[in-house]
């Protein structure tokens, strides 16, 4: 591993020892093979409007337009016109498209990885539709084949291949679950041989937040269902979706089906993470091969179809709160309704930030940002702009449902010495069910 | 031969065969490459692909109103020159004469008058769009070659015609020869640039329909 700067003066970290020539074309072939109809569409249709720039919390927070959504898909718009787009032989002759250089991709290592959270605003905003933020995950594809992403996210990649997690090793997952069960004495089940609920986590509850284990556990014991905790099978945060490692995102993927498979789940439950939602809810199925034999959902459609089902009471907060969207899970996934159901058995008044559900702005660290410590300072600035937000909302409570969401909104706070903290949707349902 | 003979007979005949061809070849490379199956489960009660596909074609027609504070200006003058091209192509009574005489086909025209009202009003929005372009620091930093040829061979068939209407700067036969010659170039240049966003906003916006749709998300 390498700390570098570029002739521009940008900083930029490097794996491995291949040269430049050996990383460009490392590539071009992950971004050549990753090009498929849609993409190729979305590529061909972009008019320069710059819509997308307001969109994008970095762009908003800082004024800079290198960090417009559009600019960071240059070297693969750039791979696409010279290698795959139907005139592709036509721009080589002609030198009409360059060729994507090291040295370029040494630049974008920061617009990819430390200035793009794939929050997927700048994807609403496009008039021409394109999915900006699927296609920087592509290029971030093309980065991690070419050993340049940041360290911090190489580390966390390389963790879990020897882990199956970024937090911890496997087989320290049983510990941790039955510690979490004796610290807040909730009945834990851990590697039951059949469940019908197989509940996954977070790197986060592993660690810093180990009471979410137990709230989950606390929720399915008073539904009375089979459920388990499964050391083949819990990390669901999938630092390989984030990172660009395919090879990690299907192995990750994998070990969380097949262990639903082999308990014979019915429903594979996803924790408060936005990330993992994407990877899973909607990306699985690649990696399987075929329509997966397994229901997939949130905490949070779970939490929502219990509350609204009747199968668990809540005990009315009362208070006011504001909810803060996870990207993954609201604009990009489309679950909106359901955590304001649950505010709303739960008797909070849902006081709205000013952007809020699908148009909600990022917390800033969404897409490994937040354990990229080089991308600090722009994810503070982000920080401001949501403070500000759910300052004007005046709500009593800040709740989201991304552990993720709530490391980086608390990071932000602690900086800035403000008395707020962002608080789970989950822990708030399981610390006011009726027994 | 003369230059409106030239313009009308092979120099016409070989740009709509550029245009007819390359627009074909650029729309075949692109909706030929793999398609990648969906095995998500669909949110329930998602509509079908036609459906979705519908919604995001449509959708995307006007911004979020979050997004339409910064984006008014762009908005308002794209569609006011889209709309303008539209309208002065389509309904203007010599160029539906010509569309006749090539392919049978007509259609009632607006008073030329209005028509030639209309295209000083495009010929204004093209180029407030271009001053935006220039000034915009984002437009500026992303804007690449493409984006100013393609405005400067849809602004030069607008402000042709305009002369050739108003027989403005030379013997009329001789502008009706440039602005055919100018739309000449417009059609080469069209199947290679962003102008062909003409027909891929239908399927670039179509597939984000259906993605999100399929999640049971908004667009």
């Amino acid at each position: 591993m390498t700390a570098s700067t570029t002739a521009t003066g940008v900083a930029f970290d490097a794996q491995g020892q291949a040269s430049d020539e050996q990383r460009r074309n490392l590539a071009m072939q992950a971004l050549v093979r990753d090009l498929a109809a849609t993409g190729a569409a979305q590529l061909e249709s972009c008019v320069r409007c710059g819509q997308c720039a307001n969109a994008c919390h970095f762009y908003v927070t800082t004024g800079d337009p290198k960090y417009t959504p559009i600019r960071k898909l240059r070297p693969l718009e750039q791979a696409y016109h010279r290698h795959v787009g139907p005139f592709a032989p036509l721009f080589r002759l002609f030198g009409i498209v360059p060729r994507v250089t090291a040295a370029e991709l040494e630049e974008w290592e920061q617009l990819l990885f430390d200035s793009c959270t794939m929050c997927g605003r700048c994807t609403l905003a496009c008039p021409m539709g394109i999915d900006i933020a699927d296609l920087v995950k592509q290029s971030r594809h093309a980065m991690f084949a070419a050993g340049l992403i940041p360290d911090r996210l190489e580390l966390m990649d390389r963790t879990t291949k020897l882990w199956g997690s970024p937090a911890t090793p496997s087989e320290d997952f049983a510990d941790i679950i039955r510690e979490a069960g004796t610290q807040f004495g909730v009945a834990m089940k851990i590697d039951e041989p059949k469940a019908d609920y197989l509940i996954t986590v977070a790197p986060a509850e592993l660690t810093e937040h180990t009471k979410a284990l137990a709230d989950a556990a606390k929720v399915l014991n008073a539904l009375g269902v089979k459920w388990t905790y499964h050391s083949d099978g819990f990390e669901a945060s999938n630092i390989g979706y984030l990172n660009g490692d395919i090879a990690l995102q299907e192995t990750m993927t994998r070990k969380l089906i097949d262990a639903a498979i082999k308990i014979g789940a019915h429903t594979l439950v996803l924790p408060e993470c936005g990330h993992a939602y994407g990877a899973a809810r909607w990306e699985a199925g690649r990696w399987y091969g075929d329509k997966l034999p397994v229901r997939v959902i949130h905490m949070t459609e779970f939490l929502d179809e219990a509350v609204t089902s009747g199968r668990i009471k809540l005990k009315k907060v009362g208070q006011s709160a504001s909810f803060h969207d996870p990207c993954q899970l609201g604009r990009r996934g489309g679950v909106i309704k359901a955590p304001r159901n649950i505010l709303a058995a739960l008797g909070v008044e849902v006081k709205e930030l000013a952007d809020a559900g699908t148009v909600g702005w990022c917390c800033g660290g969404g897409g490994g940002v937040v354990s990229n410590k080089r991308a600090d300072p722009l994810r503070y600035r982000v920080f401001e702009m949501k403070r500000r937000q759910v300052e004007d909302a005046g709500a009593d409570r800040f709740v989201t449902a991304c552990g993720q969401c709530r490391i980086t909104l608390n990071l932000g706070a602690s900086k800035y010495k403000w008395d707020r903290k962002a608080e789970s949707l989950l822990e708030l349902v399981a610390d006011n069910l009726i027994a | 031969m003369e230059l409106l003979q030239f313009a009308r007979g092979p120099a016409l005949t070989v740009a709509l065969a550029v245009f007819a061809f390359g627009a074909l070849w650029r729309l075949l490379g692109v909706l030929l490459l793999e398609r990648r199956g969906v095995y998500s489960a669909p949110r329930p009660g998602a509509p079908s692909i036609f459906a979705s596909a519908l919604a995001g074609i449509i959708g995307k027609m006007w911004p979020h109103a979050t997004f339409l504070k910064q984006s008014l200006f762009p908005v308002l003058n794209g569609y006011l020159f889209h709309l303008g091209l539209a309208i002065s192509v389509l309904l203007f009574a010599p160029h539906i004469l010509f569309i006749k005489s090539i392919s049978g086909l007509s259609w009632p025209a607006l008073p030329s008058n209005l028509v030639y009202g209309i295209a000083v009003v495009t010929a204004v929005s093209l180029v407030a769009a271009l001053v935006h372009r220039l000034t915009d620091p984002v437009l500026r930093l992303i804007s690449r070659a493409d984006d100013y040829v393609s405005w400067m061979l849809t602004f030069l068939p607008v402000v042709s015609g305009i002369a050739a209407v108003s027989h403005i700067g030379a013997r009329y036969e001789t502008l009706l020869a440039v602005h055919i010659l100018t739309v000449c170039a417009l059609l080469v240049w069209f199947p290679f640039g962003k102008l062909m966003h003409a027909f891929l906003f239908v399927v670039s916006r179509g597939e984000t329909g259906i993605r999100f749709k399929h999640r049971g998300a908004d667009i």
